[in-house]
């Protein structure tokens, strides 16, 4: 039954980044050079709907708490995040966009994706060292384990007290808004 | 006018990537993919190195490993990699064969045996030698394999997943990748080439 939804859920998830563009690095690059932003608002909106569908659904006892995930903030998240937008940037590709767009055909993705094999390899092997010498890349902010909104799951904290269902509608109407202000063609007009 | 071309308008795009997100925190978690390519590293290097993963009675996923990353949380990525078709391994092999059939059915994909090599931008900007393409390709791969192993996640993971739960770190994640691709892309692309 799970490797059934495993199947379903990802190939859904493959086909709506073709859909929208995301395997092809033309639209990764114009959208992070600003000059089509059109691949940002479709994120942009697809966050925010996602936001009011899932705490919409939290409310409303559709969606279960214990499926909600945070992952934990630390240094290293925005330091790793860094290093992935000049990859990003310089490729086209991000992790999952990468493998995607090997699978429709792009040649210079498969070079990505054996870089990136290795790249993961090289922190496997460099985490322990990394752990033991350098205690501020892992520490946590603000709790680690947090999020804006409370989501229900005890698990994590809520960093705003007041209703989660409000704060995570709100971020995801925020986020709509945003999608339709942002101008498409930001710097090389034609 | 087609009512589903090779790249959706974006509100539309942007709903059919929501639905997928969506979908997937409502049946079982939401998405993720920068760990796979770990589970597959270590499920390769199991096969190089015996004893990199082996059965462990007293951890908590019933595996351990010499390795400080795979034996990280009880052990639940060296769990994972002694077992490869589990959820989130096949969540990633299906997501390339979505991607496979949407370009079965019209979707998007390289136009052109050059364009299989590189995008245009890069040919206007750096000319078409396809290795040079491949070489910063793999370069730019590892960069943002390694940033999203220490970030614990990738655009997926944190990006879309995270800001969509609210995540802190979903917002710090953005940040970073933003505040360095935006400022890479603009100087590297929008040079005129020559």
């Amino acid at each position: 039954m799970e490797l059934t939804l495993a199947i379903v859920l990802g190939a859904l998830f493959g086909f709506a980044l073709n859909r929208v563009g995301a395997t092809n690095p033309q639209n990764i690059i114009n959208m992070l050079r600003l000059s089509d932003t059109s691949l940002m608002k479709a994120i942009l909106f697809a966050i925010g709907l996602s936001s009011i569908c899932l705490f919409g659904g939290l409310a409303l006892g559709v969606i279960d708490p214990a499926h909600v995930s945070i992952k934990s903030a630390y240094l290293g998240v925005f330091i790793g995040g860094l290093l992935l937008g000049l990859g990003f940037a310089l490729a086209g590709y991000c992790p999952g966009t990468g493998l995607a767009a090997a699978a429709t055909g792009r040649k210079d993705a498969l070079f990505f994706i054996i870089g990136g094999l290795l790249g993961a390899f090289a922190f496997t092997l460099s985490y322990g060292w990394l752990a033991e010498h350098s205690s501020v890349l892992f520490d946590k902010i603000a709790g680690g384990d947090v999020s804006l909104a409370a989501t229900g799951n005890e698990k994590y904290k809520a960093l705003i007290p007041i209703s989660g269902t409000l704060i995570g509608i709100g971020q995801g109407v925020t986020f709509i808004a945003i999608a339709y202000l942002i101008p498409t063609h930001i710097l090389n007009k034609k | 006018m087609n009512p589903f071309p090779p790249v959706l308008s974006w509100p539309l795009g942007g709903a059919l990537l929501a639905l997928a997100f969506i979908s997937a925190v409502l049946l079982v978690k939401p998405i993720g993919v920068s760990t796979q390519f770990v589970i597959a590293d270590a499920a390769v290097w199991d096969v190089i190195t015996p004893n990199i993963i082996t059965p462990d009675e007293n951890a908590k996923s019933g595996f351990s490993s010499p390795n400080a990353y795979l034996n990280k949380s009880g052990g639940k990525y060296a769990a994972n990699a002694a077992n490869p078709f589990n959820y989130s391994f096949v969540f990633v092999l299906a997501m390339m064969g979505g991607a496979f059939l949407s370009t079965l059915l019209k979707g998007d994909k390289p136009q052109s045996p050059s364009e299989k090599t590189m995008p245009e931008i890069w040919r206007q900007r750096f000319g078409d030698s396809p290795a040079h393409r491949y070489g910063v390709s793999f370069l730019a791969g590892f960069i943002v394999l390694y940033g999203a192993r220490l970030a614990g996640g990738c655009t997926s993971g944190h990006m879309m997943s995270g800001m969509m739960q609210t995540a802190l770190s979903g917002y710090i994640f953005a940040l970073g990748a933003f505040a360095a691709a935006l400022p890479v892309a603009i100087i590297v692309f929008n040079k005129k080439k020559g």
